[in-house]
C-alpha cells in the first residue's frame, strides 16, 4: 500500500463531478492516505462527498478566477505533492485533467501514464493497464519516478463508496496567478442544451452514424431514446458532419457509455468509437452491412436499412409502451 | 518490452488538421512561416513531405536512436527546444496523436515554454498579438484567449485539411528539411517509462445477426422484452 496519494476532484455544474469519485475509490484501494485537491466548488459539501468515498484530507484552491484551470492547478498541486509527500497523483483522463497532469509532469519532471483503465500497486511500483489499438490490447506499464502522474479514463473503476466515510479537514490554499503560462483566460462559457439524462451516466444510450443518411434522420434516433428514456449519442462522422454537437460523440476522443442497453444505428463500428461503448452490457446494432465491425461486438446484430426499419420500430414500440 | 507500432511512419490524420489550420492563419496574417516540426525515427521525412505538399514552408526532423520508446513528456522536451530554435510565436499541434493518444504534449510543450496552452480548440482565430479559441468542454465550449507567445491545440475535424495538389507535391520535394540529433538540440533524455506486460483485450463474443426482411423490428422488441428493457 502506498502511504500517499492525491487526487484532483474537478468541478462539474457546482459540484465535483462523478469521476472525481472514481479516483476517490481508486485511490483509497492504494494509498492509506487520499488528499483531494478541489476548486471552484463549495468546500464543505465537497468535504462531505468525497469523505464518504474514503478521501483523508482536502486542499480547497477557491476560485480559478476564469483562468483556465491548468496552469494555476497545476501549480498549486505541485505544492500539495511536496507537502503531503504523494507517491501518486491521480487525475481525470478530461480536458482540465490532461491540461493539469501534463503541466505538473513539467514541474516535478516526471513521466505520466494517460488513458489509463486500472491502476494497481505491485511490490511499492504502480502499474497501470491501458486498453491500446482500439482496444485490442492491454498494456500494463509503469514508470520509475518518485511520483507517479497517472490519467484515468472516466467509468473504468465502479465509484463505491467507503465501508467507513472519513472526515476530511479542509485546508485553503490559494492558487497562484502570476506565472507568464498563466494569461489564457476564459472569457464566455457555452453550453450546449440537450434533453434526456446525461450521455455518459444513462442507462439506456441510443447513437446515430453516417448510416442515418442526413441530420434531419437523427430525429428518429432522438425519438427512440424517448420512448426509451435513454440519452442520445452519435459517431464522430457525424459530429464532424455537423450533425450534433461534439457533447454527443462516443469514442477515443468523446464519451465513454457503460449502459445496460447500447444501440447503434448506422454506426459502422470503427475502433475508435468502440473502445467508448464496449462495456455496454448488451449492444444492438443495426447496419446494413454485413461485414461492419460493430455487427462482430453486438449481441444483436441487424442487417437491413436503418432508414426503413426505424420508423417500424419507433411504431412497434409506441403501440407496446401505449405512448 | 516496447511496444512496437507496425504502421509507416506517415502525417497523422489529427495532424493534417493542425498543418491545415496553421497555413490558414499564416494566410490571414499575410504570409507568416508555417514550419512542420516532427520528431521520427530513422530519419523518416514522409509525414513532413505530405505537410510540405499542403504548403508549408519547412520543417524540422528530429532523430535519434536515444528516443526509442520516448514517452510524451520526453517527446514534449524535443519538440519545445526545436520550437524554441525556429523562433516559433505560435506552436499548433493535434489535441491527442491517433496511436499514443496521451493528449499531454501540447499542454507539456506550453509548460516547458513557460506559454499558455490553449488546448482542445474547435475554432482559432489571430486578433493581431491575441489569440482566440472556442475550447471544447464537456457540455459545450468556452471562449478562451491569451496573447502570444502561445501553444494551441486543435480537435480534429475542425477543418477540411487540403489536398496536397501536384504542384505542391513536386514543390515539396525541393522545401529544406532540416535534419537534427538530440546533440544538435543540447538535449540528453531518459526514457523512464516501461510496459511490463502486453496482453489480448477479452473480446467480446457475436451475438446473434437477424436480416431485416420487414420485420426485425419484433426481433429488437423480443430483445428488449427479454433485457427488461421494455
Ligand atoms: C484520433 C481519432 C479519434 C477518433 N475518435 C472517435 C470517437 O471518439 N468516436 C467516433 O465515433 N469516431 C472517432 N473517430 C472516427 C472513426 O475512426 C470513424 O471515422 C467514425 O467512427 C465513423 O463514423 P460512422 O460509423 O458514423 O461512419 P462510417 O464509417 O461512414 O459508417 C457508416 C456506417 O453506416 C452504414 N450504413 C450506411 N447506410 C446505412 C443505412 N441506410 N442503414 C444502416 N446502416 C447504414 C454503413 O454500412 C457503415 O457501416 C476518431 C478518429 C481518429 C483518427
Ligand atoms: C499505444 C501507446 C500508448 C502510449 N501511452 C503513453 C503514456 O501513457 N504515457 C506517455 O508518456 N507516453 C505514451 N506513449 C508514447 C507517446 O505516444 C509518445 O511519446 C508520442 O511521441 C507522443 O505522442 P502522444 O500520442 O502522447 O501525443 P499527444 O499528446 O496525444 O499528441 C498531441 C499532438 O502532439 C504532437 N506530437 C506528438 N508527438 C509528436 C512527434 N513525435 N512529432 C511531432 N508532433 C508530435 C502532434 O501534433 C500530436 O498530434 C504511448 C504510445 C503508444 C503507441
Amino acid at each position: 500500500m502506498l502511504t500517499n496519494c492525491v487526487i484532483l476532484a474537478e468541478p462539474q455544474g457546482g459540484a465535483v463531478a462523478p469521476v472525481a469519485l472514481e479516483l476517490a475509490t481508486l485511490a483509497r484501494s492504494l494509498s492509506e492516505q487520499v488528499t483531494a485537491v478541489i476548486y471552484d466548488v463549495d468546500a464543505q459539501e465537497a468535504a462531505k462527498t468525497l469523505g464518504s468515498y474514503g478521501v483523508t484530507a482536502i486542499i480547497s484552491l477557491g476560485s480559478t478566477d476564469s483562468h483556465l484551470p491548468g496552469v494555476p492547478v497545476a501549480d498549486a498541486m505541485r505544492e500539495v505533492v511536496s507537502t503531503v509527500g504523494a507517491q501518486a497523483v491521480l487525475v481525470a483522463q478530461s480536458y482540465t485533467g490532461r491540461d493539469v497532469l501534463a503541466r505538473l509532469s513539467v514541474l516535478l519532471d516526471a513521466p505520466v501514464l494517460t488513458n489509463a483503465v486500472m491502476v494497481r500497486e505491485v511490490d511499492g511500483a504502480v502499474v497501470a493497464d491501458n486498453l491500446v489499438f482500439g482496444g485490442e490490447k492491454v498494456v500494463s506499464s509503469k514508470i520509475t519516478a518518485p511520483v507517479q502522474l497517472l490519467a484515468i479514463r472516466p467509468k473504468s473503476i465502479a465509484s463505491e463508496a467507503a465501508a467507513v466515510p472519513a472526515n476530511p479537514a479542509v485546508t485553503d490554499a490559494s492558487v497562484s496567478s502570476n506565472t507568464k503560462a498563466n494569461r489564457a483566460v476564459i472569457v464566455s462559457s457555452h453550453v450546449e442544451e440537450r434533453q434526456g439524462p446525461k450521455l455518459d451516466e444513462a442507462e439506456i444510450v441510443v447513437s446515430g452514424g453516417r448510416g442515418l443518411g442526413s441530420a434531419e434522420n437523427y430525429r428518429y434516433v432522438e425519438e427512440l431514446a424517448g420512448l426509451l428514456h435513454g440519452a442520445t449519442g452519435a459517431s464522430r462522422a457525424i459530429v464532424d458532419a455537423g450533425w450534433v454537437p461534439y457533447a454527443y460523440q462516443v469514442g477515443q476522443t468523446g464519451k465513454t457509455v457503460k449502459p445496460n442497453l447500447y444501440l447503434a444505428i448506422g454506426i459502422s463500428g470503427a475502433t475508435q468509437h468502440m473502445v467508448g461503448m464496449k462495456g455496454a452490457k448488451n449492444i444492438i446494432a443495426i447496419n446494413k452491412d454485413k461485414d461492419a465491425p460493430i455487427l462482430q461486438i453486438a449481441d444483436l446484430g441487424v442487417v437491413g436499412d436503418a432508414q426503413k426499419l426505424l420508423p417500424r420500430l419507433i411504431e412497434a414500440i409506441r403501440q407496446r409502451v401505449g405512448a | 518490452m516496447r511496444l512496437t507500432r507496425a504502421a509507416k511512419a506517415i502525417l497523422d490524420d489529427s495532424d493534417a488538421y493542425g498543418v491545415e489550420i496553421a497555413l490558414r492563419l499564416a494566410e490571414a496574417a499575410g504570409g507568416a512561416e508555417v514550419i512542420l516540426v516532427s520528431m521520427a525515427p530513422n530519419q523518416e521525412v514522409q509525414g513532413v513531405r505530405t505537410g510540405l505538399a499542403m504548403g508549408a514552408t519547412s520543417a524540422v526532423v528530429i532523430s535519434d536512436p536515444a528516443l526509442a520508446g520516448a514517452d510524451a513528456l520526453t517527446t514534449a522536451k524535443v519538440l519545445a527546444s526545436a520550437a524554441q530554435r525556429v523562433g516559433a510565436d505560435l506552436v499548433i499541434a493535434a489535441t491527442e496523436s491517433t496511436d499514443g493518444y496521451t493528449g499531454t504534449v501540447p499542454a507539456q510543450i506550453a509548460a516547458l515554454l513557460d506559454w499558455p496552452a490553449l488546448t482542445f480548440a474547435k475554432q482559432i482565430e489571430l486578433r493581431g498579438a491575441a489569440v482566440s479559441i472556442q475550447r471544447q468542454t464537456e457540455d459545450g465550449y468556452d471562449v478562451v484567449e491569451a496573447d502570444l507567445p502561445a501553444v494551441v491545440s486543435v480537435t480534429a475535424g475542425v477543418v477540411e485539411p487540403r489536398y496536397p495538389s501536384f504542384k505542391g507535391i513536386m514543390s515539396a520535394k525541393s522545401k529544406p528539411v532540416e535534419q537534427l540529433t538530440l546533440a544538435d538540440l543540447g538535449l540528453s533524455v531518459e526514457i523512464r517509462e516501461q510496459v511490463v506486460a502486453v496482453e489480448d483485450a477479452e473480446a467480446r463474443a457475436a451475438g446473434q445477426i437477424v436480416e431485416d426482411d420487414g420485420s426485425a423490428e419484433t426481433e429488437i422488441i423480443n430483445y428488449l422484452a427479454q433485457i427488461k428493457v421494455l
